[in-house]
């Protein structure tokens, strides 16, 4: 493996622009990441990721073991879902996904024993190709929240030129502190993923991006770098300014390298690969024990939950008894998020399974989930001051309700991350990112009549 | 576990929102235009006040009665008809007639604002327009400017440092001005709310402090008629401070060319439009037959926004410049 070494600790090389300050409500970044008692049962979609749907490759009877594969897909912009507990597959029939979607999900009862499946060893990972495939056999997806494959992310095309990997610890969300956790509980983890990464891809210069809110993280991982000091190519760590979305990729590598990554394209583009803290972690447990992904981290709070944690869990638990876990409602709920209160989605209900890309749980009380009363856009300028993509909505909106398809194409809608700073400044309290939402869509409509 | 089914909100993200409500918005703009509302009373006495108040309160039922009538939403609550009456007030002269104040608010914000669509739609700033629509309907009692103080002792009217700012030759002379120090306590003729302009600094440094409005077009607008005035005089720089504080120029430039719906979002249009309000502005008063231009700046300038805003909607993030895209849609081409 190459040598690393710190070059020290580095403010972000520039400010990016628009954004908004939240409140952080990161109440729980110093309660250590639990594991939640093995559930009763599992129900494991189908669809966990970006990409193609997988199908169920197990029968009803079938008994599993945890790490066994039980849907796979043939596309290359997928990841297979794998057992995350032992026991018996009783049924497979739909799921309600947290925003909406219906896909096949395979249920598994438990047998309490997390038998480990017995092909499991850690993988051939020599060459690249191998590395890449290895991946895939994994299941990583983008635990950052996106849930975009890891093995599509990093089979970067060769005239890139890809010359620095960016470790995402932004965690700009509120209440979220999974990856914060890692940072301090799993620090070496990150390291080694950094290395595999740094090594299989060929990158020169790693960048691990930190928000100025988590001093403690930052120190950890500075001490971690600095102890793999020899010579050769640096590790630097990055304090970036607090302020949401800065854990955007497009953002997170225009603050780590100065780098604009162009409407459309990608970060491999401008030469960056960015990788969530967690998903490198992953990789390199992985890479060592070739146990795939069947549990991760989440972040359960808000102002209902009784006993705020952060915990562990097998993928496809079901959200109720999750919050069961944690002592249940302190009171009544009025929203339950899954995800961030930024770009999370709301649920209808607590019967839906846990997926790879959920980060968080959220349940707010009444006073925190009010959805306060619309009025007219007074044009103040707020939205388009905290768009972190240099757009208009309120101009967008106008030209929304109009029908303006020219004006909208014009606009360069299309680059929009629903990131929702326009909405959070939104002093009418319009619902901007559902405008931009449905713009989006009805662009594509259009696009598709020609 | 209790069926939380149908007892959840659902809505699209993001699920926290900034406290900021244009309600409380209006209530900054209002705190903000307060010290130049004292010293009017100070300046112009009681009927200073009861201009302000007979504008503030027929501006804030107009928009009431003009809703219902049009089977709309009750918006007074939101406070910008009382923002819209005060800045009218403040366009007034004391003497005005109060009912010639009533004409002007009822034009303020049944004709220019509410025909329109209410807030956010109106394409020129509401108390302006009707400032426009009553200095033509009545020139005579629109110039009814009383000498400040003169309630203490007894009614004066005397001529706008604007008007008497040249002797017959045309010269620039401050033979019949008040002190600069006058000025910028606002012990001089003018609209009842534009003659303080200490106050109205005052009010502009809480509103950029509150980030309310960005100093943007103050500083553009300001700037090019104190660059305008200083080249136009030869650098003579109490023509220029006199420019800079007398009429309504400070007034203008913080709370008039600010307003949200009749100014650009983007920064550069900020610019363009603050640089554009200041020449005309200038050119008024320097070669138009009004002593005063600032009102007809911001008016004209209003009108341009949408196009303003055309030319300067910024690029979405990491856009390459048109040019340099066109070459590489050319090179593939070939």
């Amino acid at each position: 493996m190459s040598k690393i070494k710190v070059s020290g600790v580095l403010k972000a090389v520039v400010k990016v622009r628009g954004g908004v300050k939240v409140d952080h409500h990161k109440d729980t970044a110093e309660l250590e990441v639990v594991r939640m008692p093995v559930p009763k049962k599992v129900v494991l979609p189908m669809q966990q990721h970006i990409g193609a749907p997988c199908t169920p490759t197990v029968k009803v009877g079938d008994t599993v073991a945890v790490g066994q594969v039980i849907g796979d897909s043939d596309k290359f912009v997928s990841a297979p879902i794998h057992a995350s507990v032992s026991g018996k597959v009783t049924a497979i029939g739909n799921v309600t996904l947290p925003n909406g979607a219906v896909v096949q999900g395979v249920t598994i009862e438990s047998d309490g024993e997390m038998r480990l499946y017995e092909g499991i060893e850690p993988p051939k990972a020599d060459t690249l190709e191998d590395f890449l495939k290895a991946v895939r056999a994994s299941g990583l997806v983008g635990l950052g929240g996106a849930g975009f494959p890891t093995h599509v992310k990093l089979n970067v095309p060769k005239d890139k030129n890809v010359d620095t990997l960016v470790i995402n610890a932004a965690e700009c969300e509120p209440y979220i502190t999974v990856d914060y956790r890692e940072c301090m509980e799993n620090s070496w983890d990150i390291l080694s993923g950094i290395h595999i990464v740094k090594d299989m891809l060929g990158i020169k210069n790693v960048v691990i991006a930190v928000e100025n809110n988590k001093p403690k993280a930052f120190e950890m991982l500075k001490k971690i770098a600095d102890s793999d000091n020899m010579d050769g190519d640096a590790i630097k760590i990055m304090a970036l300014e607090s302020k949401y979305p800065q854990g955007a990729e497009k953002m997170m590598v225009q603050s780590a390298t100065g780098r604009k990554v162009p409407p459309g394209k990608l970060p491999a583009d401008v030469g960056c690969v960015v990788m969530n803290v967690a998903s490198v972690a992953f990789l390199a447990r992985y890479i060592k024990t070739g146990k795939p992904l069947v549990s991760r981290s989440l972040t359960v709070a808000g102002s209902a939950i009784k006993e705020p944690k952060n915990i562990r869990v097998p993928l496809g638990t079901n959200i109720g008894e999750i919050i069961d876990f944690c002592g249940g409602f302190c009171e009544e709920p009025a929203k339950i998020i899954a995800g961030g209160p930024m770009m999370g989605l709301s649920i209808i209900g607590t019967d839906l399974p846990v997926s790879k890309s959920n980060n968080a749980i959220l349940a707010l009380a009444k006073g925190d989930a009010a959805i306060r009363k619309e009025t007219d856009c007074i044009r103040c300028g707020r939205c388009a001051a905290a768009c972190p993509m240099s757009l208009m909505p309120t101009l967008i909106e106008r030209s929304m309700k109009a029908g303006n398809v020219e004006a909208l194409q014009k606009a360069g809608i299309m680059v929009c991350m629903e990131c929702g700073s326009c909405s959070y400044s939104c002093p009418a309290k319009k619902p901007l990112v559902q405008t931009m939402k449905a713009a989006k869509a009805y662009l594509r409509e259009a696009g598709a009549k020609k | 576990m209790t069926e939380l089914k149908n007892k959840l909100t659902v809505s699209a993200s993001p699920h926290v929102r900034s406290k900021a409500t244009t309600q409380g918005i209006m209530l900054d703009v209002i705190i903000a235009l307060c010290p130049a509302l004292i010293a009017s009373g100070v300046l112009f006495g009681l009927r200073a006040i009861a201009v302000s108040a007979v504008c503030v309160g027929v501006c804030v039922i107009s928009e009431y009665v003009a809703r219902k009538v049009m089977k709309r939403s009750n918006t007074i609550a939101d406070l910008s008809a009382v923002v819209t009456g005060l800045l009218l007030a403040f366009n007034l002269p004391s003497g005005v007639p109060l009912w010639i104040a009533a004409i002007g608010s009822v034009a303020a914000i049944v004709i220019i604002k509410q025909f329109f669509g209410g807030i956010g739609q109106n394409f020129i700033n509401p108390a302006l327009g009707a400032r426009i629509i009553l200095l033509t309907s009545f020139p005579s009692e629109m110039a009814k400017w009383e000498a400040p103080l003169s309630w203490k002792t007894q009614v004066v009217t005397t001529a706008s440092p604007l008007a008497s700012m040249y002797n017959e030759s045309k010269q620039f002379t401050t033979e019949n001005l008040p002190s600069l120090t006058d000025m910028l306590l606002g012990n001089r003729a003018g609209c009842l709310g534009e003659v303080c302009a200490a106050a109205l600094i005052l009010g502009g440094l809480y509103l950029i402090i509150r980030k309310v409005i960005s100093p943007v077009i103050p500083l553009t607008f300001i700037g090019t008629v104190g660059v305008f005035m200083a080249i136009k005089s030869g650098f003579d720089m109490t023509f220029v401070l006199y420019q800079l504080l007398s009429g309504g120029l400070l007034l203008g430039a913080i709370f008039m060319a600010t307003d949200y719906t009749t100014s650009p979002i983007s920064f550069k249009g900020k610019i363009i439009y603050g640089i554009g309000c200041g020449l005309i502005a200038s050119l008024i008063r320097c070669f138009g037959n009004l002593p005063e231009g600032v009102s007809f700046a911001i008016v004209l300038m209003n009108i341009l926004v949408p196009h303003i805003e055309n030319l300067t909607t910024p690029k979405p993030f990491g856009s390459v410049k048109e040019k340099k895209e066109k070459k590489v849609k050319e090179d593939k081409a070939s």
